[in-house]
């Protein structure tokens, strides 16, 4: 095999993705179409984010990869390893190293500062999608601001459940224009993308969508005034760390379904119990 | 005590050395060639060079071999190497009239120019288990005679000249590319034809089908189906003309759809079209039949709601890498998304609980 230019794709691929990002940037939630490349790796395993991360990184950045908060998922790890084979870029666990993460399924819980680049891997980037499966009618209804559909359906869970019963891929909107969809972070994550000094990217490869939150948005999680946005968690502290502020992942530790939570950012995670602070369950 | 999972990488070398070992099979057995697939397996080559959009039958077969024989794998290595290849320009159109068939049928007419040519077909064979191939893979050669030359005319030429088939009018306009630009809606028909293509041939039969059983019924003839190489010129602009860089081998169908007319369309015949790499013939067939489904806008159809109806419908999930993909993905590490939904089903349920426990208090 011949070798393959900086980061995989050609300059051309490049060029188009970065328009489409510059796009976004400028129409802060709105979905840009852009002619998605098949990628090494299959649709749906991050296509999208690595297509974006491909055409942002330049040699002297650090690259960081997280799956579900998580540097060592086998995913991040392949995703990891390809740009370090076709970019040669510098790679680092540590949240504040990096100059670009590639992230699936969470926000880091260390706050990002400016110069940094967070980009999302997005399974279906059309909020919309699931109460109108039509990509001709959920555009018309983005164009219109027609976004009642939405409002109803939240009611409906509120009516039915007495809570909105949506926990992850919670819908935002976004400088009070677009509703977006934050990709399936937990709803706990959703306040950190309000406001945040980072350049969040979001690409959806499969279906050909980028967009984009320049630093410092405003991002609003859809709520109503008598049932106000609840991020949520897991009422632990962290087995391992003892952080009560971290997003947990519930683990199951022995045949009788003993359970223990730990932070789902290893990073965090480990960092904190480096500067000496333990859990429960720490050896 | 819980430990951090780590060693995601090693895990990964490892899984990646097994299944290059079980790919190779039992050592004491011959190692298939690329030049075996690409002769005795040409029927899957040919699949893959339709559905992976690259011709080029040494590359299908070694996708076919890297992929232990699965095709939607093999596709899917075949588009991931297309898609870095340099694009130094676009051929003419091929010429199908001037095809050298090796199999040219019409269902619509018993004889007509240039003859009913049955070709290299399963057709007419019985299918029985030939126990002999498990022993010698010989076979004593086939009869020849000489090919024909020239043109072989089109069959809907000559319903055209009694203007019993729609026009099917010359365009030169350029068509869009699926691969370069996004697919969106609407989708003409040159782009739903490029996306018909590439499709999945078992979601494609699936849909065809379905029209002949009534979802979207537009009862086709087969008014010529056939399959053989053509030319393909390029045009090299330090030459100012065209020259014949190659060939491919193709397979074009070409339905005839009864039709009794509308408010904007007299009665008369109209056209499905499938065009496809290799000898790919229940591709072509099928891809010509959900064409003229998706017609039925242009030719003042009611939209009876059938699936082959729904351009967004076919042509968002027809193709079986973004398919296979996002199917797949489910395997993926979800413990985050799973975890608020164990967090908000447990709220429920604790509330759901409390509110029986009050109601039976009252």
């Amino acid at each position: 095999m011949t070798e393959y230019n900086f980061a995989y794709l050609d300059e051309q691929t490049k060029r188009m993705i970065r328009r489409a990002i510059l796009k976004g940037l400028a129409i802060p939630g709105y979905q840009v179409p852009f002619a998605s490349r098949e990628m090494p790796m299959p649709y749906g395993w991050g296509t999208g984010g690595v297509q974006v991360s491909a055409a942002v990184l330049t040699p002297k950045d650090t690259f960081k990869v997280i799956d579900q908060g998580a540097d060592d998922t086998t995913n991040a790890v392949s995703i990891r390893t390809f740009f370090q084979r076709t970019a040669g870029v510098a790679t680092t666990t540590a949240t504040s190293d990096a100059t670009v993460i590639q992230t699936r399924h969470r926000i880091p819980e260390e706050p990002l500062h400016e110069g940094q680049i967070l980009v999302y891997q997005v399974p279906i980037p059309e909020p919309l999608r699931f109460l109108e499966p039509r990509e001709s009618e959920t555009r018309k209804m983005h164009s219109l601001e027609e976004y009642g559909l939405m409002h109803v359906k939240l009611y409906e869970d509120i009516s039915r459940h007495g809570h909105i019963a949506t926990s992850y891929a919670y819908p935002v909107k976004v400088e009070g224009r677009y509703v977006m969809d934050p990709s399936p972070i937990p709803k706990f994550d959703n306040p950190k993308l309000g406001d945040m000094a980072a350049i969040q990217l979001f690409g959806a490869g499969r279906e050909q969508r980028i967009y984009a939150l320049p630093p410092y948005t405003q991002v609003v999680s859809l709520d109503f005034e008598d049932h106000p946005f609840e991020a949520s968690k897991a009422d632990h502290p962290c087995g391992m760390c003892g952080a009560t502020d971290s997003y947990l992942d519930e683990l199951i530790i022995d045949d009788a379904g003993g359970r223990m939570f730990v932070c789902s950012d290893t990073d965090y995670c480990e960092a904190r119990q480096a500067t000496g602070h333990k859990g429960k369950d720490a050896a | 005590m819980y430990v951090a999972v780590k060693g995601g990488e090693r895990a990964i070398e490892n899984a990646h050395a097994w299944l290059a070992e079980e790919r190779r099979g039992n050592t004491d057995i011959a190692e298939l060639s690329i030049a075996q697939i690409r002769e005795q397996l040409s029927l899957a080559v040919n699949r893959v060079m339709a559905e992976g959009s690259l011709y080029d039958p040494d590359l299908a077969a070694l996708a076919i071999k890297q992929a232990r024989g699965d095709l939607i794998e093999a596709i899917f290595l075949i588009r991931a190497y297309r898609t870095t290849l340099p694009r130094f320009g676009a051929s003419e159109p091929v010429d199908t009239g001037i095809m050298a068939c090796d199999r040219r049928i019409s269902a619509t007419f018993k004889d007509l120019p240039g003859g009913q040519v049955l070709g290299p077909t399963f057709d007419y064979t019985h299918r029985l288990l030939d126990f002999k191939l498990a022993a010698d893979g010989e076979v004593p050669k086939a009869p020849s005679r000489d090919a024909e030359t020239g043109t072989v005319p089109h069959v809907t030429e000559f319903l055209n000249r009694e203007g019993l088939i729609e026009e099917a009018p010359h365009d030169d306009t350029p068509p869009p590319d699926l691969t370069r630009e996004p697919l969106e809606m609407p989708a003409d028909r040159a782009l739903r034809l490029q996306a018909l293509t590439r499709a999945d041939e078992g979601f494609t039969l699936g849909l065809a089908y379905s029209t002949q059983r009534g979802y979207g019924r537009n009862h086709a003839f087969v008014g010529e189906l056939r399959i053989g190489s053509v030319p393909v010129e390029m045009d090299i602009p330090e030459l100012g003309f065209a020259v014949e860089i190659g060939e491919v081998i193709l397979t074009e169908c070409e339905t005839v759809n009864q039709f009794t007319g509308s408010k904007t369309k007299p009665p008369q015949f109209t056209r499905g079209y499938g065009l496809v790499f290799g000898q790919t013939e229940r591709k072509a067939i099928s891809m010509a039949l959900v064409d003229r489904a998706l017609r039925w806008e242009e030719l003042g159809e009611d939209n009876v709601g059938a699936p082959a109806q729904d351009a967004e419908f076919v042509l968002y999930h027809a193709d079986n890498i973004q398919a296979t993909g996002f199917l797949e993905h489910i395997k993926l590490p979800h413990y985050v998304d799973f975890q608020s939904e164990l967090e908000l089903v447990r709220k429920l349920r604790r509330e759901a609980g409390a509110l029986q426990v009050q109601e039976a208090a009252e």
